[in-house]
């Protein structure tokens, strides 16, 4: 299916891109949370957002993913609108606390997304795997059966992005998904995300607090700033994949961390 | 056996003391276990042979207070005439429990449903629930007639009001994380009814039914009392007037082994139902 991103590749030679945000604001009554937005993601591109508390990566997120409106502006998801790009599940959601279903196990909690909206004729994307692959694939083989509270948080969270891909998201939208959990765990996790990143071609937008993990993660981080939320500066991370835990130890990476961390000071 | 032994001593060091362990604190569990039942048990029959003494030595009447063995005597050689007018306790009861407890959940739908049938009905479901229910039987009874009705109906009502607030509250309990997943998924109101509503209230509907599991049984024995010639209400009233305590005692024994019974069986299926924690 020919997406209008591919026809403004073929128009203007630019990369195509998953979503597109021009002039976007975000009001909450009187309160402005983000200001003046403009942005092209990259499809197929990982990013990471960075940015202070508060300063609206989170509103950010859910006016790309039709939560919340924009008050003014136009953000498009592979040509379609928001709530378009929602009917036809192009885009999946990783919150930071996994919000599986706790009466359902680990594999009737990814089978969701394929019970929902059946019934109304919209036609729903599968993934070529199977909710069980999906399992295997986050490292979770053997674990189908167990409910929730059977599992770690960290087992919890890979439930939900195996949840996430069933329905073959060409945009997956993650919101301090890894926020909670160990270092131990959180380190393991990236690099399975990375991993799955690679498999699947997904665009991902990830929301961090942890620079470290922005650097790691992301080919681009979006530094925002707060009061107004607005786009600070577009970072590019020059870091060659496949990337491995001793990355973070070499100068190149400690240069873009600083950087950043500098960044986000002025913010 | 032994050459074994020697080629891996390592494995029985390590292994003995944590199976030793395992075998203690199973042990340790059981004796929890059996002194959990033979505490209570203990005490009762302590009171039970106080009681029994203190009867006797003072030359108390038996109308005035049995001893318990002539209440013991009385739920042997009366069992008959007590499980006659058990069946129908139980079923009224458990009529009632039906029917108070399903219109319940029905109204707590509708209320969370629409806001509007929530301002317009929960003052006066508020209202009804501060009449006590001795008060309000009396009027069932005019309503419904000396049948069974009436008596389902009181059963149903002291049902009624703690499962529609809990039911309302289950209901809205959802996490408004999981309200944004259903809407991400695009879900309709009846898939977020069916898949995230209804299943977040079943610990709350539990805990509702198991406090229905008992009223339903004072319900019964309540509209008995208005006017029924069987039942446990009735023996109750009947074993009074005539004085016989021991028939009393022993009706009553009977009444509380009904609420045990369906506290029991409510118990049962929430085991059965809901494996997950909240
Ligand atoms: N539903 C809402 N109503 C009012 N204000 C909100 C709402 N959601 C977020 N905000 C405000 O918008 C700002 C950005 O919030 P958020 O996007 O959650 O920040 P973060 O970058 O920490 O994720 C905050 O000041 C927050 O108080
Ligand atoms: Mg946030």
């Amino acid at each position: 299916m020919p997406s209008g991103a591919t026809n403004q590749e073929a128009a203007t030679g630019l990369p195509p891109v998953a979503a597109s945000l021009t002039n976007a604001y975000v009001r909450f009554g009187a309160f402005t949370a983000i200001e003046n937005l403009s942005l092209d993601v990259e499809d197929g591109a990982f990013y990471t957002i960075l940015g202070p508390s508060g300063c609206g990566k989170s509103t950010l997120l859910r006016l790309v993913s039709d939560l919340i409106p924009a008050a003014s502006g136009e953000v498009n998801i592979f040509g379609k609108s928001t709530e378009e790009a929602r009917l036809a599940r192009e885009f999946a959601f990783v919150f930071q606390d996994a919000t599986l279903l706790p009466w359902r196990t680990a594999l009737q909690n990814v089978q969701l997304p394929l019970e929902i909206g059946r019934k109304r004729g919209v036609k729903i994307p599968i993934s070529d795997k199977s909710p069980s692959e999906l399992l295997d694939l986050v490292g979770l083989s053997g674990r189908e059966d167990a409910l929730p509270h059977e599992l770690s948080g960290g087992m919890r969270q890979r439930v939900a992005i195996a949840r996430a891909l069933v329905c073959k998201p060409k945009l997956l939208l993650m919101d301090e998904p890894f926020g909670a959990l160990d270092e131990m765990t959180r380190d393991h996790l990236n690099l399975q995300l990375l991993k799955i990143w690679k498999e699947t071609g997904v665009t991902i937008l990830f929301v961090t607090h942890s620079i470290p993990e922005a650097v790691f993660l992301g080919q681009k981080v979006l530094m925002l700033a707060s009061h107004p939320g607005r786009l600070r500066e577009v970072v590019d991370i020059d870091l060659p994949y496949p990337r491995e835990i001793k990355l973070r130890d070499t100068p190149e990476f400690t240069r873009h961390a600083a950087y950043l961390r500098e960044l986000l000071e002025t913010c | 056996m032994t050459m074994v032994d020697k080629a891996d001593p390592g494995e029985v060091e390590n292994d003995e003391p944590t199976e030793l362990a395992l075998i203690e604190e199973r042990k340790f569990e059981k004796r929890r276990k059996i002194e959990a039942f033979v505490i209570p048990i203990g005490t009762v029959i302590c009171l039970l042979i106080i009681w029994q003494i203190g009867v006797r030595l003072f030359g108390v009447p038996t109308y005035i207070a049995p001893a318990p063995s002539d209440v013991g005597e009385t739920l042997f050689s009366q069992f008959p005439l007590l499980l006659k007018n058990f069946w129908p306790t139980l079923f009224e009861a458990v009529l009632g429990f039906i029917t108070g407890n399903l219109a319940a959940v029905l109204i707590a739908i509708a209320f969370v449903h629409s806001k509007n049938a929530e301002k317009a009905f929960f003052p006066i479901a508020v209202f009804i629930n501060t009449i006590p229910i001795l008060a309000i039987a009396p009027i069932l009874a005019l309503i419904f007639g000396s049948g069974l009705t009436a008596k389902v109906m009181i059963a149903a009502l002291i049902c009624f009001f703690p499962t529609l607030v809990n039911m309302v509250r289950g209901l809205q309990s959802v996490s408004p994380q999981a309200l944004e997943l259903a809407r991400i998924l695009s879900a309709s109101k009846s898939e977020v009814f069916w898949k995230i509503r209804l299943p977040s209230s079943l610990p709350f509907l539990f805990s509702a039914l198991k406090i229905a599991a008992t009223t339903c049984v004072i319900g019964a024995i309540v509209g008995e009392w208005i006017g029924a010639d069987v039942g446990l209400g009735a023996l109750i009233l009947d074993a009074t007037f005539n004085y016989r305590s021991p028939l009393l005692y022993a009706t009553v024994f009977m009444s509380s082994g009904l609420s045990v019974l369906l506290f029991a069986a409510v118990t049962i299926a929430e085991r059965r139902i809901i494996r997950w924690h909240t």
